[in-house]
């Protein structure tokens, strides 16, 4: 079989400097969406992706300094954010059930 | 490194005991609620939670007996940590007392209430001991998730259901930025550990620059959980929200132990770079003074405006935080003791007064409480002069030391700026005086007696402050011995 692609493009390592940006790129997606998405669930995703940047940057650094603490932590960040997701869409459900809206601009009883 | 060395001692244990004793005793709970009947009476589950928090009371002497760190640098036993853990399970403590009264008079009397408060002290415990920034995560995490279910506990209720959302999603948000931080300092210093760091950084080894950017997004996430402006848009809704003990509950506790791991984290490891974050602080400090007080003064809502009066008193702790120095350290201690007794105080009342279904939360419904409830309103009084800083008070020793040491350490525009605010914040704490004592009631209703539970927190709250107004050595001498951190 022959490749599309040129041979080096299997050989190459992707610099580690890619990873971070990648990392922050994610993290920054993830910031924005919360601030201006309009839907629960999706505010809620973008917390998620910014928890992932997280991870994807302990992983990197972990394997930049050959250390394996940093893949540790990582699975500290998911375990937390299982528990967090649990609690979490069970707060969203109750919002639901209360109002039968999803969109955060009409969740607006509490002012003064 | 030998195997053996990881294992865990018996001295590493009772440096952790508080935590185990909550934690173990919450399980517990669990269990029991579990077992007892759906429709059978759970106040006898608060009663258990209560004398469980007494006794990780008791065990914080016996952790301050066996100083120094265990889990491998993970856990630090101090003086400091010893305090914290104390004022949280103050907070606690009152939490529950008032809570049982409250969860029948709303119908919603089940055990989960109990236990969720003993697992959020077991992770106010951690942050105000952790030594570690992985620790200070989980802390925080263990401490916010079960609070998130507690600002929501009534299920039914819309206003409750929207502060614990607005507490959930925007206290997600400040961890992710705390955990970016956490990373990238990872990444910079290859070390978790809050020595480490410090050295590390002292060390003046490359990437510099990208340690400040890391220390910049913890602050971010810190300052979300201390509510500090800009960074405070979810605490007003959340306190206003959310059942009033766990509004009192949130905005003493977590708030004291967000302020713990502030302190260490940025005198410990942020050490040598305190010259670029101390404006930083500077401008956060006086924004969040301003932006509390100033909003207070509108409101008409009693537990709204003690929602922007505790973004203001966040603001007071952060000019002691901005000093860097012992002194200021010892009196951000003092105050958030002061803190604790003076707003659960206030909340407390608030509390009783609300009636069923927080009805009457509005400051014309304090109107003539004075001539109806006067124990209630004394009580009240007391909490809110102490509020305002009145001498005699521990809110006037607080301040004191606050502005004292932010001249000491010539942040001279910031103290009188600080002093200013805090007289105008006496217009709105003077409001909720004069409705209680200058106007006649609205009804004539025999008022509804107060529980036992309340009425301890309230003479007892209003005691402390009292007692430290007179003498506030008994609290400052020992803020000041333990001010200083391992380095």
């Amino acid at each position: 079989m022959t490749h599309l692609l040129p041979p080096e493009f299997f050989t190459a390592t992707v610099p580690l400097n890619a990873y971070l940006i990648l990392s922050a790129i994610l993290f920054a997606i993830g910031a924005c969406g919360f601030m201006f998405r309009k839907n629960i669930i999706t505010i809620y995703m973008c917390i998620e992706l910014m928890l992932n940047a997280v991870n994807l940057s302990f992983v990197t650094f972990s394997y930049q300094f050959g250390k394996v603490d940093g893949q540790i932590y990582s699975f500290f960040v998911m375990v937390v954010a299982a528990a967090e997701a649990a609690v979490g869409l069970a707060i969203i459900l109750t919002i639901f059930r209360n109002r039968g809206t999803l969109q955060i601009d009409e969740i607006d009883t509490l002012k003064n | 490194m030998n195997p053996a060395a990881f294992y865990p001692t018996a001295t590493d244990y009772l440096r952790f005991l508080p935590e185990l004793i909550l934690t173990i005793g919450g399980v517990l709970l669990l269990v029991l609620e579990a077992l007892t009947g759906d429709n059978k009476d759970k106040s006898s589950l608060g009663y258990l939670a209560i004398a469980v928090v007494l006794g990780a009371m008791f065990a914080v002497p016996v952790a301050l007996a066996n100083p120094g760190t265990s889990f491998n640098g993970m856990i630090v036993s101090d003086g400091f940590a010893a305090f914290f853990r104390m004022v949280t399970l103050l907070v606690g403590l009152f939490t529950l007392l008032c809570s049982t009264s409250y969860l029948s008079r709303e119908k919603a009397n089940t055990g989960e209430f109990y236990l969720l408060v003993l697992f959020s002290l077991a992770g106010q415990g951690i942050m105000a001991a952790s030594n570690e920034l992985i620790m200070v995560f989980l802390g925080l995490e263990i401490a916010s998730i079960s609070s998130y279910v507690l600002a929501g506990f009534l299920r039914d209720d819309k206003r409750g259901s929207e502060a614990a959302l607005k507490y959930f999603l925007l206290g997600s948000f400040a961890t992710a930025f705390l955990l970016y931080g956490i990373s990238w300092i990872y990444g910079v210093t290859g070390a978790t550990n809050l020595v480490a760091i410090r050295e590390s950084l002292a060390a003046g080894t490359s990437g510099n620059s990208m340690a400040v950017a890391a220390a910049a997004l913890m602050l971010i996430g810190l300052a979300f959980k201390v509510s500090a402006a800009p960074f405070q848009a979810w605490a007003p809704d959340v306190y206003q929200g959310a059942p009033a003990p766990v509004s009192g509950f949130l905005s003493a506790g977590p708030k004291a132990a967000a302020f713990a791991i502030f302190l260490r984290i940025f005198q410990t490891s942020f050490e040598s770079f305190s010259s670029r974050y101390e404006p930083v602080l500077w401008i956060l400090a006086l924004a969040t003074m301003l932006v509390g007080n100033f909003s207070a003064l509108w409101q008409s809502n009693v537990k709204r405006m003690l929602a922007y009066s505790s973004i203001a008193h966040a603001g007071y702790v952060l000019v002691a935080v901005t000093t860097n120095s012992n002194v200021g350290t010892a009196a951000a201690m003092f105050y958030l003791a002061a803190y604790a007794l003076m707003n659960f105080g206030a909340f407390a009342a608030v509390t009783h007064l609300a009636g069923r279904g927080e009805s009457h939360v509005t400051i014309d419904d304090l109107k003539g409480l004075a001539s109806k409830q006067p124990v209630v309103a004394g009580l009240l009084t007391v909490c809110l002069l102490s509020l305002t800083g009145v001498p005699l008070t521990a809110g006037f020793f607080g301040k004191f030391y606050i502005f004292k040491a932010a001249i000491d350490n010539h942040l001279y525009w910031l103290s009188a700026l600080g002093l200013l605010n805090s007289a105008i914040a006496a217009y709105y704490y003077l409001r909720i005086l004069a409705a209680m004592y200058m106007h006649e009631p609205k009804t004539t209703d025999h008022p509804e007696p107060v529980p036992g539970g309340i009425q301890l927190t309230m003479w007892f709250s209003a005691a402390g402050i009292l007692t430290l107004g007179v003498f506030p050595g008994l609290v400052l001498d020992y803020a000041n011995r333990f001010a200083t951190f391992v380095k």
